[in-house]
């Protein structure tokens, strides 16, 4: 009925106060206060002259970027900013990249906000609606547009591609592997445990190189199939794997009880799993489901072996540019991409522990 | 043995009454180690049974044999005339005619209250949600806590939540209500609200078979008292008889030790 909510208590202290309280309330925690500040002191204000005092920030080639004390060459950055986020993909057909982003954005934006309404049919959306619409739009072939080869596509664009392609299907797979770990039936349990222990026990590089250069040589003459294809594939089975065995993790954590109250209401083995026990135990490992999200998202650099550029492949591929050939060029395009995935890794984590917070409050165990 | 469970089910006006559980020679093994032996049993329709013991002796696995939570290795089991096999089918149309309550509720705690009550009706029976949330607000009533209908189970008390699941379970109108130890996680001031529940229940005449230790709740409302001990059923009587005149050595000790204080 009413419901009385305390708010946390919160002592109004002043600021020296405070530092006194947490920042030297004994002589160890002086001295790493002291030492934190020693470190903050050596890199921030060395960082921020190279990043923006130092720094050239316009300019149309090298000779903008080649001061005695020269730091940052951001031209490099602004100039090939086209090529980084799209690759070598038409530069009239962009707006086709631009189109898919902001499709997956509206559908992404509103899943991820608990208070906005028709959950379902927006999920409906983004792995129904959205997966066939981004193809057709970026592939092309179809509806008036023209082809354009997975050849071309490259930069932050392929990296989201590939990316976002392993996040949204590893996740199921992983799911049905970690049950099928657990299945009573001894032929799915040793698929299931063949297939994890394979794909954790090599490494994503080698995937990767079968993948684009072995698979073809076992397929018959003439058969190929699209290289960038090949590398979602790799991709999704290895982090697949990788996702099992933590959603296994959190199905050990339900106790059998559940699945057992499950049973005596007459549910069937997939509504219960699917209803009371996969609900339960991804809540359990968030924080590992989001790290393995993270680990693929930075692996998503790896493309680059096969010969796909992705957003560092496309920084990587620029430096040979003779144009920007300055000593600061690499430094700056790394500290580019370093910046760009950390962005959205940190996002994840951020939104990962937004998640947790909530399902916390919601009064569930 | 078949003398007394014949003659204990014919008291009280269930002679005219069919069977609704038959139990015929059943036997369970976990590895070498036979929980249940030879267990014969019937129960008609809406008759209450305690079943009591020590623990260990294979009270919760026979019921637990009932719904096939547990499979029997051997003799039989009947629901309705349905005998229980590896048949899925079969099994599933025995559950939705079968509710339990478990020791430790069970209840889903990432669900409302009101969620865990309409979930089964809704995926199982194909109710409308509206249909299944108005049956769920009337069980709610009767086991009187509808003002918790959107709380989490994890708010609640524990004997609110085992009237929850006892709710849940009616959900679905079963014929037949297995309780297993459903008092035993509780705090000793929330037994008695469990307990009231427990006894409308059993007024409404819905066949019941409870493992508990609440001898006064078998005396209320038991049709029979089934004492179980090392896996078999040592006797089975109308409680008046059982209470005062226990025939077996092992139901006197038990009786002695559980009715001392």
């Amino acid at each position: 009925m009413t419901q009385l909510t305390l708010a946390p208590v919160r002592r109004r202290i002043s600021a020296i106060a405070w530092v006194r309280e947490n920042l030297f309330s004994s002589p160890f925690n002086t001295v790493l206060t002291l030492a934190a500040l020693y470190l903050i002191w050596l890199v921030v204000p060395a960082l921020l002259d190279w990043a923006v005092f130092r720094a050239t920030f316009t300019g149309l080639d090298r000779k903008a970027c080649l001061g005695a004390d020269q730091g940052a060459c951001w031209p490099f950055i602004t100039h090939n900013l086209g090529q980084f986020i799209y690759g070598h993909y038409p530069e009239e057909e962009r707006w086709r990249v631009n189109t898919t982003f902001v499709l997956g954005i509206a559908g992404l934006v509103p899943l991820m906000i608990p208070r906005v309404p028709w959950k379902r049919l927006n999920a409906l959306y983004m792995l129904g609606f959205f997966p066939l619409a981004a193809f057709v739009l970026l592939s092309g072939g179809r509806s008036g547009l023209s082809p354009v080869d997975t050849a071309y596509w490259g930069g932050f664009m392929l990296t989201l591609v590939v990316a976002v392609t392993g996040i949204v299907l590893s996740l199921p797979l992983g799911i049905v592997l970690a049950l099928g770990r657990r299945s009573r039936l001894p032929l799915i349990r040793l698929f299931s445990v063949i297939y994890i222990e394979f794909w954790r026990g090599v490494p994503l590089v080698t995937v990767l190189f079968m993948a684009s250069v072995m698979l073809p040589l076992f397929l018959p003459q003439g058969v190929t199939f699209d290289k960038l294809l090949r590398c979602l594939i790799g991709v999704t089975l290895f982090s697949a794997a990788y996702m099992a065995e933590v959603v296994r993790g959190g199905l050990q954590a339900i106790p059998r009880g559940q699945q057992e109250a499950a049973s005596a209401l007459g549910l069937g083995y997939w509504q219960s799993m699917w209803f009371i026990v996969i609900p339960q135990a991804l809540r359990h490992v968030i924080p590992g489901i989001v790290n393995t999200f993270i680990g693929l998202f930075k692996d998503t650099t790896l493309v680059l072996v096969v010969g796909l550029f992705d957003l560092f492949g496309m920084v990587q591929f620029q430096l040979s540019d003779a144009r920007w050939s300055t000593p600061q060029t690499p430094t700056t395009g790394y500290a580019f991409v370093a910046f760009v995935f950390w962005v959205c890794c940190f996002g994840m984590s951020r939104y990962s522990m937004s998640i947790e917070k909530r399902l916390k409050q919601g009064g569930s165990k | 043995m078949m003398d007394s469970l014949e003659k204990a089910s014919s008291v009280r006006d269930l002679a005219t009454a069919r069977a609704k559980i038959e139990i015929d020679g059943m036997s369970k093994w976990y590895g070498t180690f036979q929980v249940l032996k030879d267990i014969n049993l019937n129960v008609l329709e809406g008759e209450r049974i305690v079943i009591a013991g020590p623990s260990g002796s294979g009270k919760s696995t026979l019921i637990r044999c009932i719904n096939r939570l547990e499979t029997h290795d051997a003799g039989r089991i009947a629901i309705d005339g349905v005998e229980l096999t590896d048949d899925l089918r079969r099994v599933d149309v025995v559950r939705r005619e079968v509710g339990m309550v478990f020791q430790q509720f069970n209840l889903f705690p990432h669900m409302t209250v009101l969620e865990n009550l309409t979930l089964a009706p809704v995926l199982v029976r194909k109710m409308p949600e509206a249909e299944a949330r108005d049956v769920a607000m009337q069980y709610l009533e009767r086991v009187r806590i509808p003002e918790q209908a959107n709380k989490y189970p994890g708010q609640l008390s524990g004997g609110q939540q085992q009237r929850v699941a006892i709710a849940r379970a009616l959900c679905m109108n079963p014929h037949v209500m297995l309780f297993d130890e459903p008092t035993s996680a509780l705090d000793p001031e929330m037994i008695k609200e469990v307990l009231d529940v427990m006894i409308g229940l059993a007024e409404s005449g819905m066949t019941m078979l409870c493992v508990t230790h609440e001898m006064g709740f078998a005396r209320q409302v038991a049709d029979r008292v089934v004492f179980m001990d090392g896996g078999e059923i040592i006797e089975a009587d109308v409680p008046e008889e059982f209470f005062a005149h226990p025939r077996n050595d092992r139901t006197r000790a038990f009786l002695q030790q559980i009715l001392s204080h």
